[in-house]
This record gives C-alpha cells, structure tokens and sequence, in this order.
C-alpha cells in the first residue's frame, strides 16, 4: 500500500469513529444514569436519518432548515421512548427493562418498515458536504472533515456542560448514586430526560452524516452502528464521555484499518467489533477510561 | 401419591402420541407444518428458559447455536454427491463433502458441536455480568453468522444449503420436545437446579454457600445451547433450506419473546405460549394478505405481523411482566387435590 491510499484509508477512519463516536457518546451517558443499554439507540439514530430525508425531498425544505427539524424530532422521538419504554420500570428487575429495550427496538424497526417502506432511500447531498479537496495525489470528499469537527466540537461542549453547569453536575450525582442524588433533591426524571434528549440529538446528527457519507437509508441500519457504538462505548470504559469518544474512534480505525491492511478479512468486517469487546472486557474489564469497581455485597 | 402423579404423566404422554397419530393422518401438509413448528419453539424455548430464567443468565445467542446445529446436521444428512452439486461458488472441503450420518445421529451429533461451541464460547463469556452478557453473546451469535457467510468450502456462503432431506416429522420433534421438557424438567428439580435458582436470585449469596459460579453457569449454558442445536436441526431439516440470514437476532428475538410471555423461569408457560406464539405467528399472516371481503378492500400491510408481536412483547413486560404463569408450574395436584374445583366455588 503507498502512502496516498494509507492518508485516503486513515481519513476515512478517522471520520467512521467519529460517527460511532457520536453514538457511543448517548449510549455512555445513558448507561452512566440509569444502568441499562438503550437498544433502541441505533433507532433513534435510523430515525433522525428518515426524518432529515423526508423534510429535505418531501417537503422541500433547505439543508439547514432540514437538519434543524431532524435534530429536534428526534430528540422528542428519543424522549418518548424513554417515557414508553423505560420509566414505566425504573424499579423493575434488570432483565424486564433490558427485553422491554429489546422489545422498542423491535417495535420501532418493524414500525419503521411500515411506515417508510422497506427500499433503500439516499439523502440529498448538499454542495457544502460533497466538494472535493486535493492534497497532492490524496482526494478527499469534504464531509470526511466535517464529522470529526463536529464530534469534537461537541465533544468539547458535552464536557463543559457536564463538567462546569449545574445540570451537568446533578447529572455526575445521579450516575454516582440515583437514591443519594434523588434524596438531595435532584429531579431524578428530569436528568434523565435531559440525558435521553442530547443522546437522541447526538444520535441525530450522527443519522443525518451517516446519510451524508453513505447513500442508501434502511429501516434497519441502525442495528450494526448500534450494538457496534455499545461495544465502542464499553471498549472506552462505559459512564465515561471522552472514553467513548476514545473508543468510537478506536473502533473506526480498527475497522477500517483491518480492512485495508488485509483485504481478505473484509467479509468478517462486521466481527471486528465483538471481538474488540471481548478482548478489552478480558484484559480491562472496565474499559480504556473505566475505574475499577468492587463488588458491593 | 407419587405413584399416581407418574401414572398421570404416562397416561397423559400417551394420550398425547395418540393425538399425534391421528392429526397425522387427518391434516394437510401446512397444519402439519405447523404443529412441527410448534414443538420445536417448545425446545428452543425450554432451552432459552433454562439459561435466562432459571440461571438468571441473561443470554442472547440462541439464534447462533441454532445455526451451528442446523448447519452441522444438514451437512451430516446430505449425500456426498448432493453436497458436490449445490457448492459451485467455491469447491467443497473434501472432509466435509465425506462426512456422513443418519438422522437421529446427525441431529445428536449437531447439538454436541453446538455444546463444544458454547464452551469455548462461555469460558470467556460467561465471566461477565448482565448487560454485558447480553451483548457478549448477542455478539458471538452474530460472529457465527458473519463466519457462516465466509466460510465458503465449509457453509456454502451466503448461498446456503438446499435440498437437505426433510426428515423432521410429528413424531421427531414432538418426542424430542417430550424429551426435552423432561430432561430440563429433572434437571432443575435435582441438586443442579437448585444451585441454578440460587445464583439467579442472588449470585453473592449463592457463591458465599459454597456454590461454583462459573461451573454452574457454564453447565446451564452448555446444556442450553445442546437443546438450541437440536432445535435448530429439526427446523433445518423441516424446511429443507438454510442460510445465514435465517439465523438472525430476529431469531432469537422470537424465542425471547415466547419465553417472556410465558413467564420466565416457568417451563408450563415456555410451553403453552411457545404454541400460542406459533399458532399465532400463522394466523397473522392474513393481515399481511390483501383482503376483500364484498366491496370492502383492504390491502396487506406487509411487516405488519412483526408490528403486532413487537407491540406483544413490550404490552407484556410492561403491564403483565410475570408473563403467563410467572414461576409457577403445572402440577397434578392442582387437579387431583380439588384446587381446581376449589378456585371454581370461591369464583361462584
């Protein structure tokens, strides 16, 4: 491999693990608060992608307009979920809220297939996403630049949000201890709603550069990038926002890298992912950023 | 009293076979169909159950031990030369094309390579807790899918299996379910299941008595996933063809959801929602079919039948999570004692 392929395939990774970043980002924030894997993520993240496809052809409206809408749909999409799905069994046992997670996720990949019809559909690519840039003998689209700005521009909001407000900080409290922070006075639901409400829109611009980069929008391409952001954000230590980042880009350039290196094993690309999960769980069972934990009796 | 309670259970065993005898002489071929379909979601979920609702564990990798043991009998059952005509994408591993057995063994033979996987696959697993669980072997099923679809000399590809015997017949799957039902059956009543329970109630606990986690949960595990194997060859070699997208977390999926509606932890509840499901599954299928009833048209919608039982699943766990029959089991005594006519009176 010469050395322009290498900068086009490292470019290319690099913005593939800054979508799964962006993903892994409201999977770790809503595991950090209430312990549980919201499966419905990667729906969340299929439905903004729908949503920015439908305003931008059906209605017409401009690109900007359009991802406005997504963004806001969608985060009132994931809030709902929550409400449907997940509050109803704050105090239930873990394995009801996990096949109650399993069962939404279902239940909105199967509405979605319904309701927008099972054919591939392709986002309209605004000029701004599809120049290309030369450096030299390397040629890349635009919008390989554009996501990893945008994942570390929230990134870097996301951590002063938490860090330094104080939502952010009733948000610390309840992933540190839910019965604590809710007897201090903290509104419990409303953290979580919070936290529900910027993975959802996190998710959403994730959909709509998904759609960007790749042409054909499915009812269930949010399942793969799901479990696969899961695994990014338990391979960053689960709870932790800059792991997350860490291990959605992680995943990316392994991916993508493998690939390249060795075209033979791109059948297996899908596998990657679980075996990186397994490995880091063996050796570092909290994860690249994660503390270590002692069991409680 | 024992005595009798097993005379019961004989008496009832028969009269079920009988049953068997003359539905298969009196139906079509698609209610056939269906009723082998039923007994083998009665295994798949038998096997479910044992690991989720008696171990606690909560495992998601059923659909993948049932392609390894769907693909492991069918390729024992197929003839060599069958083997040499469907593989023309990539020439057959010459071990694989020679390899063959009889259906009993290569159902048998089946569920121990799945078992074998889900060792190897359980000693780093099952170390894990459970979201992670879940996703770990969510994960594995899915590696055997992805390796299915790859190895070509071996799987076929992507392009599957076709033309396996279809050997599986009333008295097949039926009889391995009775069996099944049985064997897990006994299995939690005695000392194994037992221990089984504790570390699903509390794995701290269970292990302070002096229980062996790992070796406990490693055998519910591997016991699960031998049963699953069966299952799968069974539905291998009803329907006649797999392929890798069978054996998707849809699969798995469908069995979760008789499980939960049954009521996990309850092997009566596996069973009768495992028919309930199926039957249903069939039924459902007209809403999917334009229907004109006089004037009136309405188109099918199809997906609509995957709607309908995802909305089942969440209606049930939010509103009725014990599922059927929660943890209870059907027992003689409630008919032979009188409870039955007792709950009647009270009711009046």
């Amino acid at each position: 491999m010469d050395l322009s392929t290498f900068f086009q395939q490292l470019a290319n990774a690099i913005s593939l693990g800054s979508l799964y970043a962006l993903l892994a980002i409201g999977y770790t924030m809503v595991y950090g608060i209430l312990r549980l894997i919201n499966f419905a993520h990667g729906d969340i993240f299929m439905f903004g992608a729908y949503i920015a496809f439908y305003s931008m052809t059906t209605f017409v409206l401009p690109w900007w307009a359009s991802f406005l809408i997504a963004i806001l749909l969608t985060i009132a999409f994931g809030l709902l979920v929550e409400r449907a799905a997940y509050k109803p069994l704050r105090n239930s046992p873990k394995m009801s809220v996990m096949i109650s997670a399993i069962g939404a996720s279902f239940l909105i990949e199967n509405l979605a297939i319904v309701v927008f019809g099972g054919r591939p559909k392709s986002l309209p690519v605004p000029d701004l996403f599809d120049t290309i840039i030369h450096f030299g003998k390397v040629s890349i689209v635009s919008i390989t630049f554009i996501t990893p700005v945008i994942t570390l521009l929230v990134l870097a909001l996301l951590l002063f949000v938490v860090n330094k407000t104080k939502t952010g900080m009733a948000m610390r409290a309840v992933s540190k201890d839910y019965e604590a922070a809710r007897l201090m006075g903290i509104d419990v639901n409303w953290i979580i709603s919070i936290t529900f409400a910027i993975g959802s829109g996190l998710a959403a611009i994730g959909g709509i550069m998904w759609g960007l980069k790749y042409p054909s929008l499915l009812p269930l391409m949010g399942l793969m990038p799901g479990l696969k952001c899961f695994i990014a954000a338990v391979v960053g230590g689960i709870g932790d926002i800059k792991g997350a980042v860490i291990g959605g880009f992680t995943l990316g350039i392994l991916e993508i890298m493998t690939i390249a290196f060795f075209p033979s094993l791109t059948g297996y690309r899908d596998a990657f992912a679980f075996i990186l999960l397994i490995v880091i769980l063996l050796i570092k069972p909290t994860g690249i950023m994660g503390k270590n934990i002692a069991e409680k009796v | 009293m024992k005595e009798r309670k097993n005379q019961l259970t004989v008496a009832s065993i028969i009269v079920i076979f009988i049953v068997i005898a003359i539905l298969n002489v009196t139906l079509d071929s698609y209610k056939i169909r269906i009723l082998n379909l039923c007994a083998i979601y009665i295994i798949l979920g038998l096997s479910m159950n044992l690991i989720n609702g008696f171990t606690g564990l909560f495992s998601l990798g059923h659909a993948g031990f049932m392609a390894v043991g769907a693909y492991v009998s069918a390729l024992l059952t197929m003839s060599p030369e069958l083997k040499g005509t469907i593989f023309y994408a990539a020439p057959i591993n010459p071990f694989i094309q020679m390899i063959h057995a009889p259906f009993p063994i290569a159902l048998i033979i089946g569920g121990l390579v799945t078992a074998g996987v889900a060792f190897l696959i359980g000693a780093p697993v099952l170390r894990l807790n459970d979201d992670y669980l879940a996703i770990a072997t969510l994960g594995f099923s899915e590696i055997i899918r992805v390796i299915l679809t790859n190895t070509q000399t071996i799987s076929n590809g992507a392009l599957g299996l076709k033309g396996i015997t279809r050997y599986t017949n009333l008295w097949w799957s039926w009889g391995i379910a009775i069996i099944t039902l049985f064997g897990i059956k006994s299995l939690i009543d005695g000392m194994y299941g037992k221990a089984f329970k504790a570390i699903r109630e509390d794995e701290i606990a269970a292990e302070a008595m002096g229980i062996n986690l790992f070796k406990h949960k490693m055998l519910s595990f591997v016991i699960g996933a031998f049963f699953a194997g069966i299952g799968g060859g069974l539905l291998a070699h009803l329907i006649g063809t797999i392929d890798p997208l069978m054996f998707r977390f849809i699969l798995t999926f469908n069995i979760l959801l008789i499980v939960v509606l049954g009521g996990i932890g309850s092997l009566t509840g596996t069973v009768l929602s495992a028919i309930g499901v199926t039957v249903l599954m069939e039924v459902l299928r007209v809403i999917e079919k334009p229907l004109s009833i006089g004037a009136l048209h309405i188109p099918g919608i199809p997906g609509m039948r995957m709607v309908v039982f995802s909305f089942l699943l969440m209606a049930v766990i939010l509103f009725y999570p014990r599922g059927l029959m929660g943890r209870n089991e059907f027992t003689w005594e409630y008919f032979t004692k009188g409870k039955f006519l007792n709950k009647f009176k009270k009711s009046a």
